[in-house]
């Protein structure tokens, strides 16, 4: 038999920069190799298009290297040739768990380059359907949560609220997934008193089954055993490693953006911070519990507190006009057609917004040149930054806390590849 | 707080041409391109900045002859509750500036991410890869000059 002859491997890149300048290949002894292990781009525990390159030295993680844009779609070149109403869909595609806050996020951000405010009502809807889409995309967390680590009522139990949560989304928006419901100014439409009911109802038991929920998780065993100490940041670390919101908060640091820099109308309502000393998994999972009991107090506040009034402010050369007045009237016909066509009347200038979304810290740093599409506009994804602190919570564990590091993290693919 | 920001910049860094700016209330300063290191890595460790968090790293293209690229650095301080943002701007023949890397570590993929877009070379960095599009991939999408449809046959199908 001939020689033992290799194929000269083709290494990418990526497989390059797994692989240290000490390591070589020994292809007579393979039980002397480290193992390579290929997680994603399309396995079910990485919560969509996650690649992770894993070296692996027995079942010990000693190596990962994350691979992201299997989902980039561009957006921010996209917005470049849009106008700044064009662009409000597509902040549906970013986080697509919590399409209303990333709404939010952007008209707030185009609101304080145009130096213009939505009228009182319209930042108390803001902030409920904010709130509502954080207690949406926690109970996706913690459904999925348990999954990745081998419980599976709790995902039936809070996919049954989060079915409710759509179905007053489709009464609020119209859609039930790509809500689009904010415009610059204001709101697509207003809230009505049915879908106030809608909430309320909604909320009303909600506590109790999150309690159930709660018991099925907090004191089992597999699920505390499998979180506890897994994933551990410490809290210098996470702030150099620019991770935000839950995963910031599980650290120790009290940062939310809603409590550090208020936006909307959070500082006229009473909420407490969710922050929890411990850096692991769980500690991220209680965070992010609490949060959603921080955000039901708060959507009461603010619906028992809702004002009556217009939803649009009075800008007309930057809000759309309402739809039954451009059929009926002259100016407004003219301003709708130039908001339309050519974009409002931005100053010239730069700014940079962000809010507490459910994720972290969603950013939207805005470059303006006076035209009516950004000259650039830059997404800062709390997600892209969360998953590029990956490498510093899996090393040294095993292949199975991967699972429910990611997990914890909760990150969005749609949100880190933009 | 940017008052106190400029004045600190200005005494700390005598000789050095800052430009500052503010919109909105909040205070743009534009570093030359050398001392932007020794800027972020003061602006982190001064007891009365304490800008911590890099929030966002971005480039952006001005599309002008000179200074043709700008790196955008959104800077917060935890302490502080401050946003301030520095700027630095290199040519379109020598895209190159020094990494802060060492500064903030959440700077690695901010910086990947604009090498990807932009092409700017951040001197010093670790792993300076591609990080959305394929590494064969030979043009930058976010370059003005870039056309918002691609350029056909730049990037190839999968092979059977």
């Amino acid at each position: 038999m001939a020689q033992n002859v290799v194929d000269p491997i083709k290494k990418t890149k990526i497989l390059q920069a797994l692989e240290d300048q000490h390591t070589s290949v020994n292809f007579t002894d393979p039980l002397e190799n480290d193992l390579v292990l290929n997680m994603g781009p399309q396995h079910p525990a990485t919560h969509g298009v996650l690649r992770l390159l894993l070296r692996l030295d027995g079942e010990r993680v000693i190596g990962c290297v994350p691979e992201v844009g299997y989902l980039h779609r561009g957006y921010e070149k996209l917005a470049e040739n849009c106008t700044y109403h064009e662009f409000i869909p597509h902040t549906d595609r970013l986080d697509y768990l919590s399409p209303l806050s990333n709404n939010t996020a952007y008209v707030l951000a185009v609101e304080k380059l145009l130096g213009i405010e939505a009228p009182p009502r319209a930042q108390y809807i803001r902030l409920i359907i904010s709130e509502l889409a954080r207690i949406s995309s926690h109970l996706m967390f913690w459904g999925s949560l348990g999954m990745d680590v081998g419980a599976l009522t709790v995902w039936m139990w809070t996919f049954r609220e989060r079915e409710k949560m759509y179905d007053i989304f489709e009464n609020l928006v119209g859609h039930r997934f790509t809500t689009s419901y904010t415009r610059i100014g204001g709101l697509a439409h207003d809230m009505t008193p049915a879908v106030e009911t809608m909430i309320r109802d909604f909320l009303k038991p909600l506590p109790r089954l999150l309690d159930d929920c709660e018991r099925l998780l907090n004191k089992n065993r597999i699920f505390v055993d499998r979180c506890d100490g897994v994933g551990k940041l410490g809290r210098e670390e996470a702030i150099d490693l620019g991770v935000t919101g839950p995963v910031l908060r599980a650290c120790g640091v009290d940062h939310d953006l809603r409590k550090a820099n208020p936006y909307l109308v959070y500082d006229q309502l009473e909420f407490e911070t969710a922050v929890y000393e411990g850096g692991d998994v769980l500690t991220r999972y209680y965070v992010r519990v609490k949060e959603i009991k921080e955000s039901i107090k708060l959507v009461i506040q603010a619906l028992d507190r809702l004002p009556k009034g217009d939803i649009h402010a009075a800008k007309p050369k930057n809000v759309l006009p309402r739809k039954e007045r451009v059929y009926t009237k002259m100016e407004e016909l003219i301003h709708d057609f130039m908001v339309v066509n050519f974009g409002g009347d931005p100053p010239v200038g730069e700014i940079y917004s962000a809010v507490e979304a459910p994720k972290g810290e969603l950013g939207f740093y805005i470059y303006s040149n006076g035209e009516g599409h950004p000259w650039r506009l830059k997404i800062r994804s709390p997600s892209f930054v969360n998953i590029s602190s990956l490498p510093a919570m899996v090393i040294g564990g095993m292949v199975s806390d991967v699972v429910a590091i990611i997990g914890g993290l909760d990150p969005v693919m749609g949100e880190a590849d933009k | 707080m940017n008052a106190r920001v400029r004045s600190l910049l200005e005494t700390s860094f005598p000789g050095v041409p800052f430009e500052f700016s503010e919109f909105r209330g909040e205070l743009t300063v534009v570093v030359p391109k050398e001392k932007i290191v020794e800027v972020c890595s003061f602006l982190k460790t001064h007891g009365e900045t304490r800008f911590d968090l890099l929030a966002d790293l971005c480039g952006i293209d001005m599309f002008t002859p000179l200074k043709r690229f700008g790196i955008v650095y959104n800077l917060y301080s935890l302490q502080r509750r401050h946003r301030i943002r520095l700027k630095s701007f290199v040519e379109e023949d020598e895209p190159r500036i020094a990494s802060v890397t060492g500064v903030w570590k959440t700077a690695n993929w901010h910086e990947r991410e604009t090498y990807d877009m932009m092409g700017i070379i951040f001197e010093g960095h670790p792993d300076l890869r591609r990080i959305y599009m394929p590494d064969e991939f030979e043009h930058h999408p976010l370059r003005k000059d870039f056309p918002l449809m691609g350029i056909p046959g730049s990037l190839d199908l999968p092979k059977k």
